[in-house]
């Protein structure tokens, strides 16, 4: 009974703020600890625990972000997901029941609490970074950013933008240490882990190169040159796929920790665009 | 009333033109068979007995229940399709349902008439011969209904002339076989408080029996059983017991009115025992045991009910106070093996269970997958959790995942390999704790769980394993983990799909592929076999479209 005029208001609030585009429950300290928990159970899967990025998802500490400029965006986007992406629209996860609008909006305050405590300043210098990443580094040889350089390995273009500095300098010193991460079958839609795969033809024909995609039966790969090869496995002499990355291991003695920063500052520039 | 002399007068004149003197006497019995045939398919829709469901091994033609008979098999005894030729099989038709989200279903073929269902409430019958429409229902899904894990629905279950499905607003209805008209309708629960029907049914008797989902919203979880006739409820059992019934003090406090245990797969049945197994799945919350200290009865077990009744004979739980979401709603197999009357489960806690089907009694229990929540066993030989295995605030890695070993995906054995064959998962998972109050109608985890790095990549498999041993006797690896269920055959072939998209006749001995076709859409169903014409057919849906499979 006592909570019955209570939860009228804040029924009443959230109707004037949705309609403004507004979070009813912005910088609400236990809406916020309410969030964290649905953020664990809807979220974390992609995002992580603490929404620092888990491999799959962006980190959502930034400030930034690609899809989501204000409240009412983040709202919309947890709602109905992102096309084209693996972010999928609330309760169709195959994980969770789905939430109520209240308990989105407990995760968007959730996110901006997180957001206060994470500092992002980036130490390193964007312009040598991007000399590098075209230049020395040969990073640019597998790596596409604007549209310029290699097919083989992941487009990096919005990577500084959705992934942590910490995970981005992981994946330059230790490579093969997490491939990009395999998704859930309700998202498969966007499988392709990088791993790499040597075959040996019919004809005694040796291929290297990533996996674009693989059943049983099939393997679809693409090799340095960038040629696509599309191959029956039961036709080949022999197929091995290995989760050590195509990717060198960049060691200090290569790229510096200067350096790496620098990539990173290049990174994050274009990411944040 | 027509004498039956004088029916069988009028069908005379046809066969004695057919047989009258023409045909040598070694081709009478093969024009009669034809004959036979031909008559059996005009005259569609007889009647399915109680008789017929309990006898359905002289009807090899059809598949008349969610695996195909009583005892959980999934084992076809046709074999017109097999290990020979399954290399020549092609695809017969395919029957699009234009619905989204995952499509579970176990069709049911019978005299030619096959019967489905599909996501958001749809129902249908099909020329099973063509895969042509001959009717279609879809109950509207209210706006606000929210099921746990997808839109889905397994199938129907059929007797006399009518099929009866569950919906996801909790409706027990029953169609007319022939023209999917609403012939009863029953409302079994609220689904605002968070009830759904997703399983199959099981006809017995004159009774459908029917279990509810919901263990992610923290309901009561039941059995129920319903007049097919009338749609009158004449038992319930609450798989949660109440105050004064035997097992209510496994329940700390008030936990047992929100406390889960729903029956979310289809159970099988024992005429001569007159029980049906019925599995049930996790405790709620599913992650968090703090609140509901105890063994939860009837969570995650396997219960022999009385089929006239509903009375409890016997339980066996497989986990008890799971605190990782491991629903045993896996289809019980009954199985005679070296002279015992058996139960073979594979369960999602990651062990091969093998139950003496008479009194419960625990005969094995053997790990099929990577496990390492139990170090230990109690006495009656049944895996105990360490201590270590619950979750934790910041995560904590146990194996099998959430996700099970294996889930609902129904498995078989096949009585000449004398093997169970099952989909497997290899995947860890890290659970963490989220404190939830309950809420009616709102989620009730109290835990997230998400994959454990360490366990990259996840792997998948098709395992063979010996219902007396325990022991894992040969596997397939699949691409990724699967949820495809899996149907052996009398041809010595098995079959399952993949996440991949692909339908693969196997092997039953070495598990080696035979033959496979890309169907455009990840398996999360069980296949099953049936015959029209005399002509062999194997079924899956993929998906979102129904796919029928034949020789050339």
């Amino acid at each position: 009974m006592s909570r019955q005029p209570w939860a009228l208001a804040v029924l009443f609030l959230a109707a004037i703020c949705i309609a403004q585009g507004q979070n009813p429950l912005a910088n609400n300290r236990k809406a916020a600890k309410a969030g964290e928990y649905e953020f664990r159970i809807n979220c974390a899967l992609c995002h992580g625990l603490g929404a620092r990025g888990g491999g799959r998802g962006p980190d959502l500490t930034r400030a930034q972000k690609k899809h989501t400029h204000n409240d009412a965006e983040m709202f919309q986007t947890i709602s109905n997901g992102i096309p084209g992406t693996a972010m999928p629209a609330n309760g169709t996860n195959g994980q969770g029941v789905g939430m109520t609008d209240t308990e989105i909006w407990q995760i968007v305050t959730y996110i901006r609490s997180q957001e206060v405590k994470a500092s992002a300043k980036m130490s390193g210098d964007p312009v040598h970074g991007k000399q590098l990443f075209f230049g020395d580094g040969n990073c640019s040889m597998c790596h596409m950013v604007d549209g310029k350089g290699g097919r083989l390995g992941p487009d990096l273009t919005a990577v500084g933008g959705s992934r942590t500095r910490e995970a981005i300098i992981d994946s330059i010193r230790n490579p093969s240490r997490r491939l990009a991460w395999g998704l859930t079958e309700s998202t498969k839609e966007f499988p392709q882990e990088y791993e790499t795969v040597t075959v040996v033809t019919e004809d005694g024909k040796q291929i290297q190169g990533v996996t674009l995609n693989e059943d049983s039966f099939t393997v679809q790969i693409m090799d340095s040159g960038e040629h696509i090869y599309l191959l029956e496995k039961d036709k080949l002499k022999s197929l091995k796929t290995s989760r050590e990355s195509m990717m060198p291991k960049y060691e200090a003695n290569v790229l510096s920790d200067k350096e790496v920063d620098d990539i990173v500052a290049f990174l994050a520039s274009v990411g944040a665009k | 009333m027509m004498p039956l002399s004088t029916s069988a007068t009028i069908y005379r004149p046809l066969y004695l033109s057919v047989l009258g003197g023409l045909a040598p006497r070694s081709q009478r019995f093969r024009l009669c068979a034809v004959v036979l045939l031909a008559l059996s398919a005009s005259h569609t829709h007889a009647q399915v007995t109680a008789e017929r469901l309990l006898n359905s091994a002289k009807e090899p033609q059809n598949w008349l229940t969610y695996s195909g008979d009583y005892s959980g098999k999934r084992f076809s005894p046709l074999d017109q399709i097999n290990a020979a030729n399954a290399h020549t099989i092609v695809a017969k038709w395919v029957y699009q349902t234009a619905a989204t989200g995952k499509f579970e279903t176990t069709p049911l073929v019978v005299d030619g008439v096959l019967y489905a269902t599909g996501p958001d409430n749809r129902a249908f019958a099909l020329d099973a011969r063509t895969g042509r429409p001959i009717w279609m229902y879809q109950r509207q899904v209210p706006s606000d209904i929210r099921p746990c894990c997808g839109r889905v629905n397994r199938g129907v279950a059929i007797l006399g002339d009518k099929v009866f499905f569950g919906t996801l607003d909790a409706h027990v209805i029953a169609l007319d076989a022939k023209t999917g008209a609403v012939r009863w309708d029953t409302t079994a629960a609220d689904y605002r408080t968070g009830h759904s029907f997703t399983v199959a049914p099981l006809a017995v008797k004159n009774l459908i029996v029917i279990g509810i989902s919901g263990g992610e919203y923290g309901v009561r979880g039941f059995i129920d059983a319903y007049d097919a006739d009338t749609g009158e409820r004449k038992w319930r059992f609450y798989t949660v017991p109440g105050p004064g019934e035997r097992g209510h003090d496994t329940w700390e406090g008030d936990s047992w009115k929100v406390g889960g245990a729903p029956a979310w797969n289809t159970g099988t049945y024992d005429p001569v025992t007159n029980q049906i197994c019925w599995p049930t799945g996790n405790p709620a919350p599913s992650n968090r045991g703090a609140g509901r200290a105890g063994d939860n009865l009837y969570s995650n077990s396997l219960l022999a009910l009385n089929a006239d009744t509903g009375k409890l004979n016997w339980y066996f739980q497989f986990t008890k106070h799971d605190e990782h979401d491991w629903d045993a709603t896996q289809v019980p197999i009954l199985i005679d093996a070296n002279g015992k009357k058996v139960i073979a489960q594979a369960d999602r806690n990651g062990y091969f269970y093998v139950i003496d089907r008479t009194n419960g009694k625990l005969i094995s229990a053997t790990p099929y997958g990577k496990t390492t929540w139990s170090d230990s066993k109690d006495s009656d030989g049944r895996p105990v959790a360490n201590k270590n295995a619950s979750p934790t605030l910041n995560g904590h890695t146990v194996c099998p995942g959430a996700l099970g070993t294996t889930n609902y995906m129904p498995p078989t054995y096949d009585p000449q390999t004398r093997l169970v064959y099952v989909t497997a998962r290899d995947q860890c998972d890290i659970f963490s704790t989220a404190p939830q109050p309950y809420e009616a109608g709102h989620a009730f985890y109290g835990s997230a769980y998400f994959p454990s790095e360490e366990a990259e990549p996840y792997l998948g498999f098709l395992k063979a394993i010996d219902p007396v041993t325990g022991e894992v006797k040969k596997k397939f690896q699949h691409t990724s983990p699967t949820w495809s269920g899996v149907l052996s055959t009398a041809g010595g072939l098995v079959f399952s799909g993949d996440a991949e998209g692909n339908f693969i006749a196997f092997d039953a001995a070495s598990l080696k592929p035979l033959w496979h076709f890309q169907m455009g859409g990840a398996v999360y169903a069980g296949p099953m076999a049936f015959a029209v014409d005399g002509k062999q057919y194997v079924a899956i849906a993929a998906g979102s479209a129904i796919y029928a499979f034949t020789l050339p």
